[in-house]
């Protein structure tokens, strides 16, 4: 089935804008681009030969210095990650692809995955011999299966050419990949959830201490990335720590693959430098919102919603932007509310989707995202609820944050929050008159 | 083979009884000490050849990776992907999240609800068509999506949505077109509206 897809006729990116020099996303879309033929003749693997040619230390300083930070969504410096990994002592590390792309709004990683295993796989051998890895994992999300196709042959492509196995690319080194398919759960995409599920457990979160680089994939050392960043290490290898600083902003370096989705006329993924502004994102790219808009979700569900407004078309999407104005900069996944939607039942649909992916280990987001949160929505949208179940919904968040076991609860909170802080005035129409200011259904087109 | 009663002998071929090879090939994959982490695999692949995974076959996976049934088990019911009942030859799966939401997938839903008269988490008697309505699948800007298997279908309008089921009725399923969303014919418009209050879309003249 998988083989039978067929392609699209033209690569779709944002490179036809001279102001972006598109690297990471300049291959999705282009006929046979997730060949290994492709790959090597648009230089394929050449970075991994450099960096193959420097020694480990040289390669964490060199991504260190470029400034990449994480794009999973948390933005964790990559390099200082990588640095993080203990002395070689003779256990196996591992070097780990998060590949489990779930926060709605977020779709960059699979583009990538279908139309561009092979960057993914040159990225994470870089990183393997920067960390000093044998051994790497790819869990991919069980829904991806075009991805994790495509991403089946691309490796057995590069371990039938000596690109991965024993002494790979003519070096000592070696390294080969483990594919591994998820099986429809959000919380995988948490480091520690997403290790006890490829070791065959219950994907339920670790206590941290001890990180990753300590004790992660069966307990020993690991380190873990998200695909894009893979990606990016392949570019900045290529071409240099200072070619990726010198774009994006004061703490945000380099290239992003921003996505917009929501009614705009051209919902998609962008590369574009980091620090780029939503105007240039919604309106020059995807063409500008397909009806009036209300609000933004900047960078994936979890990340606070800001209002629509000149001053928020203006802020670039970097990280300490995004932290300054109450909100996070995520995967980048923007989602543009339109006015015509009712922002409680918008909410209502995400806490729906952080109560479905509960893993139920901890009480706060069993009991709170899981169970009360969602109920305390169906009242308010069946009309029975009061400004009392407000303050009862605004207590319940607030008290989500930052005492869960793991990042899920807050991701849910996070959102809520912010919906009050912008939009109180739906929640108290609602509660107020048993209706929604906003009650149309969303049309779906013929 | 246990059940409740304790005393009946196995009645089932097992799964991996004649696929020996591809089950050494996936036990290969992991390391020794890692021989847990194919519970993940072997589950997929009783699920795809048969629809569900059935109780003969958590205890016949437990047996090979030396676990208990309550262990596979209790992975498998962690995950939304594995069935203990068999789906239908068309697994339809509908994305209702936010940006799927947005483009109209409330409606895709209830649309098919009623075609095939099914409600969420239901299979037809013939076996033909499953319904289940999943969180997020990764296709946000190529909404709404319908997942038919392991296949993404995107930008399903009703009139395709329509011609997807009357495919799957005459068995004629076509392959899935990639679709990429985005655009790269973008040309920027010296003096469109790009304010937050101007008209919408007036930044569209690509």
């Amino acid at each position: 089935m998988t083989d039978a897809v067929t392609e699209a006729p033209k690569p779709i990116t944002s490179r036809s804008d001279p102001r972006f020099e598109v690297t990471l996303y300049a291959h999705v879309g282009a006929p046979g681009s997730h060949t290994l033929a492709y790959y090597r003749a648009h230089g394929g693997y050449d970075a991994a030969r450099k960096a193959l040619g420097m020694t480990p230390a040289e390669v964490v300083d060199e991504v260190k210095a470029s400034g990449l930070r994480g794009r999973g969504g948390a933005g964790f410096p990559t390099g200082v990650k990588w640095s993080f990994m203990p002395p070689v002592d003779g256990r196996q590390r591992f070097l780990v692809c998060n590949a489990d792309e779930s926060e709605p709004g977020s779709f960059k990683d699979r583009y990538l995955l279908e139309d561009d295993p092979h960057q993914l796989i040159e990225g994470m051998l870089i990183g393997g011999w920067a960390i000093q890895a044998t051994l790497g994992v790819v869990y991919v999300r069980g829904e991806y299966h075009h991805a994790h196709e495509r991403l089946r042959v691309a490796l057995d492509e590069a371990r039938a050419e000596g690109i991965l196995g024993t002494g790979v690319l003519g070096s000592d080194f070696d390294f080969d990949l483990i594919l591994h398919r998820g099986a429809g759960a959000y919380i995988c995409g948490e480091e520690t959830s997403l290790m006890n599920s490829f070791e065959g457990l219950r994907a339920t979160p670790r206590l941290k201490p001890p990180f990753p680089a300590q004790a992660g994939v069966y307990g020993l050392p690991s380190t873990i990335n998200n695909v894009e960043s893979f990606c990016a290490a392949v570019h900045i290898v290529a071409r240099g720590a200072a070619w990726h600083a010198a774009m994006g902003t004061d703490d945000s370096k380099g290239m992003k693959l921003y996505q917009v989705s929501g009614p705009v006329r051209r919902p998609g993924v962008y590369e574009m430098p980091m620090g780029a502004r939503f105007r240039e994102l919604i309106f020059d790219l995807a063409g500008g919102p397909s009806e009036r808009a209300k609000a933004i979700i900047p960078g994936g569900s979890s990340t606070p919603m800001l209002p629509w407004s000149d001053a928020t078309l203006d802020l670039p999407m970097d990280y300490g932007t995004m932290a300054k104005h109450n909100s996070m900069l995520g995967t980048g996944g923007v989602i543009v509310i339109p006015e015509q939607k009712c922002i409680v039942d918008a909410i209502y649909n995400l806490v729906r989707f952080y109560g479905h992916e509960s893993c139920g280990k901890c009480t706060p987001c069993r009991e709170g995202v899981a169970t009360w949160l969602p109920k305390m929505y169906r009242k308010l949208l069946a009309g029975q609820g009061t400004r009392d179940d407000l303050a009862v919904m605004e207590d319940m968040v607030k008290n989500m944050r930052g005492t869960a076991f793991c990042p899920l609860a807050d991701a849910c909170a996070m959102p809520v929050q912010a919906s009050f802080r912008h939009f109180r005035h739906e929640y108290e129409h609602l509660a107020d008159t048993g209706t929604s200011r906003y009650p149309r259904r969303r049309e779906w087109a013929e | 083979m246990s059940t409740s009663r304790g005393h009946e002998l196995p009645t089932v071929t097992p799964f991996f009884a004649d696929k020996q090879d591809l089950l050494a090939r996936i036990l290969s994959r992991y390391p020794d000490y890692g021989r847990r982490s194919a519970v993940m695999p072997l589950l997929w692949e009783v699920q795809r050849a048969e629809r569900h995974v059935s109780r003969a076959r958590v205890d016949e996976i437990a047996e090979i990776l030396g676990l208990h049934a309550t262990e596979v088990k209790g992975v498998m019911s962690f995950y939304s992907t594995y069935h203990e009942h068999p789906v239908g030859a068309y697994h339809l799966q509908v994305c209702r999240t936010l940006s799927c939401s947005l483009a109209g997938a409330d409606e895709l839903a209830a649309f098919l609800e009623e075609e095939l008269d099914l409600v969420n988490g239901e299979t037809d008697a013939e076996g033909r068509f499953s319904l289940q309505f999943v969180e997020c699948l990764g296709s946000c800007g190529t909404a709404p999506v319908l997942q038919v298997n392991d296949s993404y279908f995107e930008r399903v309008s009703r009139s395709r949505c329509r011609a997807l089921l009357d495919a799957m009725r005459r068995d004629a399923l076509p392959a899935p077109t990639v679709e990429r969303g985005g655009d790269n014919e973008v040309v920027r418009v010296e003096g469109a509206d790009r304010s937050a209050t101007g008209e919408a879309g007036e930044g569209d003249r690509a």
